[in-house]
């Protein structure tokens, strides 16, 4: 684990991209194929499940840095890293000898080793980790206990790093690091090797994603370069088809986030079993004789089992956008237009209610595109999406073929009630802040921010939080209400969960309204009149 | 403690700051008053336009740099000076050159002590701290959580030379605190190297007083000595925090940063603040230099100023047992 150290130490303390590459090309070059293979894992941010609980980790690091358990609590606030608290106070300032064994013996044994242990040798094991680990050491192992290790890296460096140190296309590297993997040596030495014809499986492709349209779209160039479809507010996500040794064909459905989605959308996964072997990209969304809010389609997300009264009720279709694989070939390099033409085609000749083709939008020129636009609301949709007709499919974020071209969010004022500290780069610092909207005399919380406030707003109202809190209640601060945000968010719903009645869509902070006083807000009756108008 | 409840306090927060009623004075007053008297020359501490300020005779010359011409009484550490009913003495702190805490004795046999800003651990650039017994203790808690359990300075100007020596191709710059942070830094660096360290212009005056004062530091030349365009490649280049982003950056191509606090041993602070490297590296006591404090001095009451009263108040009172409680006062505490 000392390697694995010392990269992260590396990673942790640069800002530069060429330097973390390097760093990690050093690391994986000399590393054994089973280190290798943890340390992606890990770096990918992928995570363990979790053996112990962060609230049994806080209890056991009060008893074994004998303080009280409300200070153990305090100090974690303050720290906002249960693995970094840990490693704090536990350092004794004593100096203690240098990590021995590899990265892959301390996943295995120090981690997952953990797993047939009953409570009191599982605690025996991590309390004697926790006083002879060195305090670096001591905070990585906690961070394989506790979860995912960010450290700057995003999942796009490390498979840089590996297909330079490799000399295999990034493209390849990112495929074979999609989806699920077990961290083994063959894992690593499979990730570094030639690629091979059969590697095709259920695996998916890399997402290719769009970016957030800055300017005028006339920027664009002429229209008739471009392909406007609608940007839907649902489930992106990738069908892959595959014919099986008996019919049908076996399917397989990933998320954007690389879930497998397998039994979660029975009759997509049903439709799929004609198609011929293809790989479609799309987006699932709850579907009658349209598409439905976004809150129905919650209810199929939340739950695990699909009874067949949820199916009735909430229909979900797979709109087709995108075709990757068509006849067991590689599309991606090919135009939009052509593999266009050819879904077009595909979906046509499915008969299957569950599979729709995500229609284009056409318009005469960009002003009636844009008006169109405005529209979207009433489509239940957050705006288009455009894309350039003779782009490849191309893998994660890359700027100028791909663009969404949202809709203005609606915005109200609303008053800040509560506030709690973050996590991370924001520990210590009161970041998430619950807003309310006034309701005669009294305020009724209307939507959790975390974002959109610069870092300087932010140190300067972390700083009156703490002068002005009325109460604590563990982390949270009830504050005096006085400062009013302007929050956007993207649609408006009725909500039973909610005690003011209604549910924001992706609230966050658009502007700090300095010039607004509490009484000046939107008042609980305003967003009445706003879910009336625009809940769906 | 009965006494204390039957009698007045004799230091209470006022609109000016800490004020001795029975001695007719204020500590590190933030306003204009008659009579100051000051802990150190840190801004949040030392303000101008009081007519006529005591402070030990070591930092009067930093005060005089911060504050400007004012009417300055030298006193010695442990020189005792009478106002009206009571006694006052400054004692070392160990926080900066000429710290003090104040040492405040009523003729009816009660001591209070404040302690202003202080550390206990080793610093070759100033008198190290004393314990003073006291009745009453108002303490400072600026790094009043377990967390924060500073390492052996050596070690740190081992890691800080480490640093340097390992960047011959690229700028170092190390934010410091212009007063205090940056000579104790000079001063640890000379266990490692006789090599010239470069100054941000904030820094030159109050190094040159400490040199004046006696203590042993690199040899420093001020940034602005250079031509422009030169190529400071290897080169350690101190500077105040406030010149992070700063046009000034501009000349130092692909510099690594670094920032010597004691806020650094928490990983978040750094990554949030944008440096490359943290140092821990504080002039205030950490968690248990508090607590060993409170105990060294013997106190029966505890009050804390700025940081984390809160915690240190709830410790004090459910753990040792000591009767404690926060005070509220304007100093930032912050810096470090």
């Amino acid at each position: 684990m000392q390697a694995f150290a010392a990269l992260f130490a590396e990673l942790d303390a640069t800002t530069r991209t060429r330097v973390k590459l390097d760093a990690m090309k050093d690391y994986f070059e000399q590393v054994e194929p089973t280190d290798g293979a943890w340390a992606v894992y890990v770096l990918t941010g992928r995570r363990m499940k979790r053996l112990i609980g962060a609230r049994k980790l806080r209890d056991w690091l009060g008893e074994a840095s004998g303080l009280p358990d409300w200070l153990v609590e305090e100090t974690y606030q303050h720290v906002g890293d249960l693995a970094e608290t840990v490693s704090l106070l536990m350092d004794d300032g004593e100096d203690r000898p240098a990590v021995e064994g590899s990265l892959a013996e301390w996943v295995e044994q120090g981690v997952l080793a953990l797993r047939g242990l009953d409570e009191v040798d599982q605690k025996a094991r991590v309390l004697g980790h926790w006083r002879r680990l060195p305090r670096s050491a001591c905070f990585l192992y906690n961070k394989l206990l506790t979860g995912s290790l960010r450290v700057g890296v995003s999942r796009g460096l490390v498979e840089r790093a590996l297909a330079e140190l490799s000399d295999r296309p990034r493209a390849l590297i990112a495929r074979r690091l999609m989806g699920e993997f077990e961290p083994s040596a063959d894992f690593y030495r499979h990730l570094l090797s030639e690629e091979r014809r059969e590697e095709r499986d259920g695996q998916p492709y890399p997402f290719f994603l769009a970016s957030p349209l800055e300017s005028e779209p006339h920027g664009l160039g002429p229209l008739t370069d471009w392909q406007a479809e609608w940007k839907w507010d649902g489930i992106r996500a990738q069908l892959i088809a595959r014919p099986a040794d008996a019919e049908p064909n076996q399917v397989w459905l990933w998320s954007r986030g690389e879930e497998p989605m397998a039994g979660r959308f029975p009759e997509v996964e049903a439709a799929a079993g004609a198609l011929p072997e293809v790989v479609l990209d799309g987006e699932l969304v709850a579907w009658k004789d349209g598409v439905l809010p976004f809150s129905e389609m919650q209810r199929r997300i939340q739950r695990k089992k699909i009874g067949d009264k949820l199916l009735r009720e909430v229909p979900v279709v797979f709109l087709a956008y995108d075709l990757l694989e068509y006849r067991g070939r590689d599309w991606r390099s090919r135009p939009l237009s052509e593999r266009r033409v050819a879904l077009e085609a595909l979906i046509a000749d499915t008969d299957a209610p569950a599979l729709k083709l995500s229609p284009t939008v056409v318009a005469d020129d960009w002003p009636a595109l844009a008006a169109l636009r405005e529209n979207s609301r009433e489509h239940r949709v957050e705006g288009l999406m455009l894309k350039r007709a003779d782009s490849p499919y191309r893998s994660g974020r890359v700027r100028g073929d791909w663009w969404k071209w949202k809709l203005d969010p609606l915005t109200l004022d609303a008053v800040l009630l509560y506030a709690q500290p973050g996590h991370g780069r924001r520990a210590n610092l009161y970041t998430d802040y619950t807003l309310a909207v006034p309701d005669g005399d009294t305020y009724v919380p209307i939507a959790k921010a975390y974002s959109g406030l610069t870092d300087k707003e932010i140190g300067q109202l972390d700083r009156w939080i703490r002068r002005n809190t009325v109460e604590k209640f563990g982390p949270v601060r009830s504050l005096r209400p006085h400062h009013v945000f302007e929050i956007a968010f993207e649609g408006i719903q009725p909500s039973s969960r909610h005690k003011s009645g209604i549910a924001l869509r992706f609230p966050r902070i658009a502007r700090w309204r300095q010039d607004l006083t509490p009484d000046q807000a939107d008042s609980l009756t305003q967003v009445k009149e706003l879910l009336n108008a625009f809940g769906s | 403690m009965t006494k204390d409840q039957s009698t007045p306090p004799l230091i209470v927060p006022t609109d000016q700051g800490l004020y001795c009623a029975a001695g007719d004075f204020h500590i590190d007053p933030w306003r204009p008053v008659p009579r100051a008297v000051l802990t150190h020359a840190h801004a949040d501490h030392a303000r101008a336009g009081s007519q006529r300020y005591f402070a030990q005779a070591d930092g009067v010359p930093l005060l005089r740099h911060r504050l400007g011409n004012q009417d300055f009484e030298p006193l010695d550490y442990g020189e005792r000076r009478r106002f009206g009913a009571v006694r006052v003495s400054l004692h070392s702190a160990g926080h900066v050159l000429g710290s003090s805490q104040v040492r405040v004795e009523h003729d009816d046999g009660r001591v209070w002590l404040f302690t202003g800003d202080f550390k206990r651990d080793a610093d070759p650039t100033c008198a190290p701290f004393e314990v003073v017994p006291c009745d009453t203790l108002i303490t400072e808690a600026t790094f009043a959580l377990p967390c924060y359990r500073w390492p052996p300075v050596e070690r740190v100007g081992e890691r800080i030379h480490q640093w340097w020596s390992g960047h011959p191709d690229r700028p170092c710059i190390l934010f410091a605190y212009a007063l205090g942070k940056a000579q104790r830094v000079l001063a640890a660096l000379a266990a490692h190297t006789d090599r010239t360290v470069h100054l941000h212009g904030a820094m030159v005056p109050l190094t040159e007083l400490y040199r004046r004062a006696g203590v042993t530091m690199l040899p420093t030349e001020p940034v602005s000595a250079l031509p422009r365009g030169h190529d400071f490649s290897g080169a350690l280049i101190l500077a105040p925090p406030s010149a992070a982003g700063s046009p000034w950056m501009r000349r130092f191509k692909s510099a690594s940063t670094g920032f010597a606090s004691g806020w650094m041993r928490i990983r978040g602070n750094r990554r949030r603040r944008g440096y490359d490297y943290g140092f821990e590296l504080s002039d205030h006591a950490d968690w248990s230099a508090l607590l060993r404090t409170v105990r060294d001095c013997g106190a029966r009451t505890v009050l804390t100023t700025h940081g984390r009263s809160d915690e240190l108040v709830r410790y004090l009172n459910e753990v040792e047992g000591v009767d404690a409680r926060a005070l509220s006062t304007l100093y930032g505490g912050e810096d470090d």
